[in-house]
């Protein structure tokens, strides 16, 4: 040993390239779960207490989750990759503030265990874990998850009024119902801007989602591919289809600021793992997801579609994979 | 023309800086040298010399055996003292004469032939053969083979490759900045070997001294079509299909080469050699390296003689900083770790890159791919990376080979840009040993 040392220094032996971009995968899973701090914040403003309570425990038992089945399962323990945490995050903001303790949990179990875990951990789960815990609790608890208290700024009533999502009107009452409690148009898309209207915690402030969304642009963690055509297509549809006088008669921007789709198409449908890789099988993607939110929003039981919208396009992402290989350089283009 | 892009490729920081100022100078001489008799692709030499034979500098001392391959001489007068066999940087052992230096550099015949233009293509074709010149870049194909197209394959285009692309190397640059009529020189007899009329430069716009010195080069020489091209400086330029769609747009088809598209590309420090062959009957018997990292004391861009030993360029440097790791016969990008600094300098070793702890990335603990896309969308060839990587971690080679695996020529953009920090080209190598193209 000695010897070697003195004779000459060894050095490290390994296959190019030597070099790496400074780009990881824990830099990724944070960065996304800090661009969506700004759709936490109105969160917490609308819906008080309850909501950071719901949330920090989606996190918590999310984590904790992956903790131990990592350790028992004794693999490294990877839990600071910010995977879980981000999970976590996008769970909470799935859920309606109102939800009781075991909700959260339960939701955590199902998502980091079931869906995530039980699939070969990360990079393996087919589906979006995050949105198969939700998934999970609407149908076990379908009274609770549809419990949706008013907006509560500066937390002002202790006893939350329950109430019905601005889908929820549409579905039940109509359009011109839903205009009249709201006032006038302006007034309700400046609600759904802000986000002082019922639905998931963060899901409503579609103003603090665009912020996180740009965010997300800048630093290229999401490219146009899935999200404006998941919008674009839902958009379309809703404007040709989705109004009550006939064919182009809808309101393509009610349907786009509410719901779920802000929050989906930013940050769910472009999770890397359940959404295809290449590009062009992204753009199908993305209209997929927006044909099938509107097909459940206009025609389907539930008011909200844009979870199992997603979920339905999880399952095709392999498939699109497959169907969509790259050009290969020098390759002679087909006529 | 006019197109200057490729698809894909990564914007590595190129830490030029480091040696980019510093004028080519020659080492000191080596008491030693060590010449392995294969420094090309193709067939290795025959050794001609034998133990204790006095020999003179640029003696021939292995001779080729093939079309493609490139007879090897000596770098110094001296005395052959053995013939040994050691291992090259891709780990195969190969016959090596040893020489000693008796300082006295008697050069074997060396004439002067200002007239050199008026050769016909068979003669300058038979001073670049025998002076055992190959591809400087790296790729060491024998240079002879590239001007010597078959019939059915006109070529049209010659292109001089001076984008020097890989990060920290800075030997191209040097010579393109203070050798510039040698290169163009260069040119023209490659284009006069070939008949073409059509004469690039590739060079990558973050060396905009290097473009105006050839620019400056090529209006002193009248009456011939040579364009200098600034190309957009992104990873791997430099590579010959990635440099021949930027200037020329036509892409290379897959396992074809440039000359069926007509076009024939050089390295900057070909074409200077070629010149001082075709000139002085000068073989290939030195060459610029870049000795640069931030684990070297003293970077520099040194003229050193073939088969002298790393360790010796080292020490010219100052020597290896405390924290160095890492040394890479080449560039971070696609150069190769060696072992040992008793390895000599070959014909095709552009640059010798020492690295810190700070600058490698250990890759025993990968992550799974997360599919997130970005070696798809760095891939130069327009492959994915991927897949090929997944199957290959799986045993699954014959499903890489579906998606193309014997396209990649491991440029490394893919393993460069993943966040899971995954081995792509090492597991794509590994497909590549395991099933036939
Ligand atoms: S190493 Fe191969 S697969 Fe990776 S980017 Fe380069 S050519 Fe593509
Ligand atoms: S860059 Fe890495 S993690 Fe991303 S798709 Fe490629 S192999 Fe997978």
């Amino acid at each position: 040993m000695d010897k070697e040392n003195n004779h000459s220094k060894s050095f490290i032996v390994s296959v190019s390239p030597h070099i790496r971009s400074d780009e990881s995968t824990g830099r990724i899973m944070w960065s996304v779960s800090a661009s969506l701090l700004p759709a936490v914040i109105m969160g917490a403003y609308y819906f008080g207490p309850r909501a950071i309570f719901a949330l920090a425990l989606c996190i918590v038992s999310s984590v904790f989750f992956e903790f131990l089945y990592l350790k028992i399962l004794k693999k490294d323990i990877t839990i600071n990759d910010g995977s879980a945490f981000l999970t976590g995050l996008l769970l909470g903001m799935n859920l309606p503030a109102s939800v009781p303790f075991y909700i959260p949990v339960a939701g955590s179990f199902f998502a980091i265990i079931i869906t995530k875990q039980l699939f070969g951990g990360l990079g393996y789960n087919i589906f979006n874990p995050a949105l198969i815990g939700r998934a999970f609790l609407l149908v076990s608890f379908p009274k609770l998850m549809t419990a949706w208290t008013e907006p509560s700024p500066a937390f002002i009533k202790i006893d939350a009024i329950t109430t019905a999502t601005p889908l929820g009107i549409l579905k039940e009452e109509g359009y011109t119902k839903l205009i009249e409690i709201f006032g006038d148009k302006a007034n309700l898309y400046s609600h759904l801007l802000y986000g002082n209207r019922a639905g998931c915690i963060g899901e409503t402030s579609a103003i603090a989602l665009l912020l996180g969304a740009a965010f997300l642009f800048y630093r290229r963690y999401i490219t146009w591919h899935i999200p404006l055509t998941f919008i674009g297509t839902a958009a379309l549809i809703a404007w040709i289809f989705g109004g009550n006088s006939g064919l182009f008669s809808g309101d393509p921007l009610l349907h786009i600021l509410s719901g779920g789709m802000m929050l989906g198409a930013f940050f769910m449908a472009t999770d890397y793992v359940t959404s295809p890789s290449m590009k062009s099988g992204q753009v199908l993607f993305g209209i997929g997801c927006g044909f099938l939110t509107m097909l459940i929003r206009l025609k389907g039981g539930y008011p909200e579609g844009v979870m199992f919208a997603i979920l339905i396009m999880n399952c095709f992402s392999p498939l699109i994979d497959r169907g969509f290989k790259s050009k290969i350089f020098g390759a002679v283009k087909k006529k | 023309m006019g197109f200057l892009v490729f698809k894909g490729g990564i914007h590595p920081a190129d830490k030029k800086e480091l040696s980019a100022d510093k004028k080519i100078t020659e080492t000191i001489k080596p008491p030693k040298v060590i010449i392995p008799l294969s420094q090309h692709i193709g067939a290795p030499c025959k050794p001609v010399v034998t133990i204790n034979q006095e020999i003179k500098k640029g003696e021939l001392i292995g001779e080729a055996t093939g079309f493609v391959s490139a007879p090897v001489h000596s770098s110094v007068s001296g005395k052959v003292i053995s013939i040994i066999e050691i291992p090259n940087i891709m780990g195969r052992m190969v016959t090596s004469v040893v020489v000693e230096n008796d300082f006295k550099d008697e050069w074997t015949l060396l004439k002067d032939n200002p007239d050199y233009m008026k050769l016909s293509p068979d003669e300058i074709k038979e001073k670049i053969k025998n002076a055992g010149i190959v591809g400087m870049g790296g790729a060491t194909f024998p240079a002879i083979v590239k001007l010597s197209p078959p019939k059915e394959k006109p070529i049209d285009t010659v292109i001089i490759n001076g984008s020097e692309c890989e990060p920290y190397l800075t030997g191209d640059y040097r010579l393109m900045i203070e050798k510039p009529s040698e290169i163009i020189e260069g040119l023209k007899i490659i284009m006069k070997v070939l008949g073409v009329s059509n004469g690039f430069i590739g060079i990558e716009d973050n060396k905009p001294l290097a473009i105006e010195s050839l620019k400056k080069a090529v209006i002193n020489s009248e009456g011939i079509n040579i364009k200098v091209c600034s190309l957009r400086t992104r990873y791997p330029q430099g590579a010959e299909k990635m440099l021949i769609k930027a200037i020329t747009g036509r892409e290379v088809p897959p396992r074809a080469l440039p000359m069926d598209v007509k076009v024939v590309v050089h390295n900057a420090g070909t074409a200077n050699a070629i010149y001082e062959a075709v000139r002085f009957g000068k073989p290939l018997i030195d060459r610029v390296v870049t000795v640069s990292g931030e684990g070297i004391r003293e970077p520099k861009n040194l003229l050193v003689k073939i088969g002298t030993p790393i360790s010796h360029l080292i020490e010219e440097c100052g020597g290896l900083k405390e924290n160095a790791v890492k040394v890479i016969s080449g560039g971070p990008m696609m150069g190769f770790a060696i072992a040992s600094l008793d390895m000599p300098v070959t014909k095709g070793t552009s640059g010798i890159t020492v690295l810190t702890e700070k600058e490698i990335v250990h890759t025993e603990k990968f992550r799974p791919c997360i599919k997130c896309g970005r070696c798809i969308d760095a891939c130069p060839m327009g492959l994915m990376p991927s897949m090929l990587s997944v199957y290959s971690e799986r045993g699954f080679f014959e499903g890489a080979k579906e998606y193309n695996l014997f396209d990649c020529f491991e440029c490394g953009c893919c393993t460069y840009v993943c966040p899971s920090k995954r081995p792509i080209v090492h597991l794509i190598r590994l497909a590549k040993t395991q099933v036939k193209p």
